[in-house]
């Protein structure tokens, strides 16, 4: 089956009692039970809740995992899996990771006694020499935020296995539809369904989804002990925003190519982030492991004050935190979605106050240009 | 002003269209007016306008000044308890929700965060239990499932003492019934999908506290964690709370009756509720709380009566949860508490002869008749 029939019908989406098209809201903390017996029904929300459970199915078949889980947020996702850690565990973790991420690592968990080593993971030999003793695990975002550094997934997943590593890999920028990790090899895949999975900025959800039963009965575990359950309507929302996953994907990547060519011709701009683009040291190893760029594109312009004139000055994307949504947002990395870095690390990690994020939306690529132009001059 | 009008008029005159009711939010993120300027809401995760109606109106209810809301009442509680830090001791209920016992005991045992369990209506035994590291005490009043009242005043006080925080579950009496944040507690948790909620609709978690140090770290965690209530289930939970007068006075009214017909039941040997004037919590509960809410536990003669009960009632919903308008009946040994290891449950009183009932708000006859041709 193509991945975009796949999309809509993975078998869970049609309600089995009444044949209703759109699974039901099931909007209820807690269920009749029959008898003493429980035989694995329903019988708390918090536990497994119908709707959350057949997103949870759908999100399975599209990552082609063993079992998805669904969370409050993207961060109540990443929160959940590092509960998988003890104090004394060290992590690796992609050095331009996602600040949110960034902070909980370095604010919450390392006070747990969770240590973090953040490294360049586009470097295979820079992985190795920091795997120490302790080290349980490699935390990996390819392509990167807001850098879209590519790593190299299939050779650290070996890398992972010779030391016993468990990879984690947050997939938010590709989808399932461009990039399927677990098929490369990786562990757990993690999702902030706020982005493009849902779709449409209306909704902030998150997403894990395992490779085997070991790891989706712990996170079972934590998810119904933890309790960071994503709600029935915001489930339902989401399992909305997944049927137009590919016609959306399709139409972000050929406007984001559009707009990534022409930014990297454009005088005031004097470097272009984007998979596909030639002097992006990692686009042939993107090519073997995904089947397209998505829509995220960043870019340094020639100084501080002309991408603050032009952040001003936009008209059409919205100037806001997210990415992944039907409208174009612009995003200015250091002040807003890596703000919780601190400032040296950041700056040494290049997110300066010269780069500029853009998630490109389905607006006309034509009008998009047409606003930049104007914005850039 | 009083709880009945704070709760009804929650989030009126927010909205600048007019609107009566709140706006549901449903957005993921926020358009800046301009560069490094903020309407106050970035990114829902962390503030979203329905959530904030939410959060300040519990604050308000419990006479606090923050209020924090969760995607479910462990959602709340493990962030308290991440709060206080790795390498802390708490003092807890002994009879607490097993949701809890399991996150203390399979979870947060690993960050070195461990439990001592007591009987926390007797004073003597919290203060024996207080060690250097203790960071907090945890209590339930009244208790789940047995309903047993624990003096919060002079908790407060011993916990001040020794320089410690008093965190409530406050979710059976409710604010409505009981405020503990009055009585000297630092920090209130509730399981909102519970009488708060009312409606057995909803997933939710409320923590409110006075001190604003304390607040702002429970944000800096609930935001960095990501452990929030969505838009769509905050405003559920803000119409649910505009009712809570009305349905806990009905709930009760219906409790203190069923409790009284229990009590004179042959086939029932015991009944915990602490509106019973036998009950040796009914004092104490009356000095700290308006009321003794509507959860009752009572224990039947022999365990073979407990599959029949739960088989012949009609009306009568077994399920696991409570608080809702619908009466519900849960068996604690298997449900609630069944991740409590069998013989600590036993010699808590949480046998194999003992069912939970959270009352509705239905006619009290129709409950009665239910009960009666369930129990013969």
């Amino acid at each position: 089956m193509k991945k975009s029939t796949k999309i809509l019908h993975t078998g869970n989406e049609v309600d089995p009692v009444t044949g209703a098209v759109s699974y039901p809201i099931y909007q209820v903390s807690t269920f009749h039970q029959d008898g003493l017996e429980n035989d694995g029904a329903y019988e708390y929300s918090r536990s497994a809740n119908p709707t959350r459970n057949t997103l949870e199915n759908i999100l399975t078949k599209l990552e082609n995992g063993y079992r998805a889980f669904a969370f409050a947020s993207g961060m109540a996702t990443i929160s959940s899996i590092f509960l998988l850690f003890s104090p004394g565990d060290h992590l690796l973790v992609t050095s331009d990771v996602y600040g949110g991420t960034y902070r909980a690592l370095t604010g919450l968990f390392q006070r747990l006694g969770i240590e973090t080593t953040f490294i360049d993971t586009t470097i295979p030999e820079n992985i190795e020499r920091n795997i120490k003793d302790n080290t349980r695990a490699i935390y990996l975002e390819s392509p990167s935020n807001p850098l879209l550094k590519i790593t190299n997934i299939r050779q650290t997943v070996q890398l992972a296995q010779t030391y016993n590593l468990l990879t984690i890999m947050d997939n938010t920028f590709m989808t399932p539809y461009f990039q399927r990790p677990l098929e490369l090899g990786i562990d757990i895949v993690i999702h902030s369904a706020t982005k493009y999975l849902g779709g449409h900025s209306d909704l902030i959800i998150g997403a894990a989804c395992v490779n085997c039963e070991n790891l989706a009965s712990r996170i079972k575990f934590l998810q119904n002990t933890f309790g960071a359950i994503a709600a029935p309507q915001d489930c339902w929302l989401l399992m909305r925003g997944i049927k137009t996953l590919k016609v959306r994907m399709e139409q972000h990547q050929e406007s984001a190519r559009a707009l990534a060519a022409w930014l990297n011709e454009h005088s005031y701009v004097n470097e272009v982030y984007y998979p596909s683009l030639i002097q992006n040291p990692g686009h042939q190893i993107h090519q073997e492991q995904a089947d397209g760029d998505g829509g995220i594109i960043s870019f340094r312009l020639q100084s501080s004050t002309k991408a603050r004139n032009m952040l001003e000055n936009v008209r059409i994307p919205v100037l806001a935190t997210s990415l992944g949504a039907v409208e174009s947002i612009i995003t200015y990395p250091c002040t807003m979605s890596h703000d919780s870095i601190p400032i040296d690390i950041r700056e040494q990690m290049g997110i300066g106050e010269d780069l500029v994020r853009l998630s490109v939306g389905l607006e006309a690529p034509e009008d998009l240009i047409a606003d930049l132009e104007q914005a850039l001059k | 002003m009083e709880l009945d009008t704070l709760a009804a008029n929650m989030g009126v005159g927010y909205d600048c269209k007019g609107s009566i009711s709140v706006p549901i939010y449903q957005t993921a993120t926020f358009q800046h007016p301009a560069l490094n300027e903020s309407t106050g809401f970035d990114y829902s995760r962390s503030g979203n306008p329905t959530r904030l109606v939410l959060e300040k109106g519990i604050a308000a209810l419990e006479n606090g000044n923050i209020g924090l809301a969760y995607p479910s009442g462990m959602s709340a509680i493990t962030n308290v308890f991440m709060f206080l830090g790795y390498n802390s001791h708490l003092i807890m209920t002994e009879d607490i929700y097993g949701g809890t016992y399991r996150l203390l005991n399979e979870i947060l045992n690993q960050y070195h965060i461990e439990a001592t369990y007591v009987d926390t209506t007797n004073l003597q035994e919290i203060t024996n239990a207080i060690q250097e590291d203790t960071a907090a005490i945890f209590i339930e009043s009244p208790t789940n499932p047995l309903l047993k009242v624990c003096d919060l005043k002079a908790i407060a006080q011993i916990a001040h003492q020794n320089n410690i925080l008093l965190i409530v579950d406050n979710t059976f009496l409710t604010p409505y019934l009981q405020n503990p944040l009055q009585l000297g507690a630092d920090i209130v948790i509730h399981s909102a999908s519970k009488y708060l909620g009312g409606h057995n609709d909803l997933i939710a978690g409320l923590v409110a506290v006075k001190d604003q140090e304390i607040g702002d770290k429970l944000y800096f965690w609930q935001n960095s964690t990501g452990s929030i209530l969505s838009p769509h289930e905050s405003w559920l939970l803000l119409r649910g709370i505009k009712t809570l007068g009305i349905r806990m006075e009905k709930q009760q009214q219906n409790a203190v009756s069923l409790a009284r017909w229990l009590q004179n039941h042959p086939q029932v040997t015991r009944v915990y509720y602490p509106g019973l004037p036998d009950n040796p919590g009914y004092l104490l509960n009356l000095k700290q709380a308006r009321g003794y809410g509507a959860m009752i536990s009572f224990e039947v003669r022999t365990p073979e009566l407990i599959p029949r009960f739960l088989e012949h009632i009609e009306l009568i919903s077994f399920a696991e949860s409570l608080g809702g308008i619908e009466t519900l009946v849960t068996f604690p040994y298997t449900q609630t508490h069944g991740d409590i290891n069998e013989e600590t449950r036993n010699s808590l009183g949480i046998n194999n002869r003992l069912l939970r009932l959270s009352i509705g708000i239905e006619d009290q006859k129709d409950l009665i008749q239910d009960m009666e041709v369930a129990l013969s």
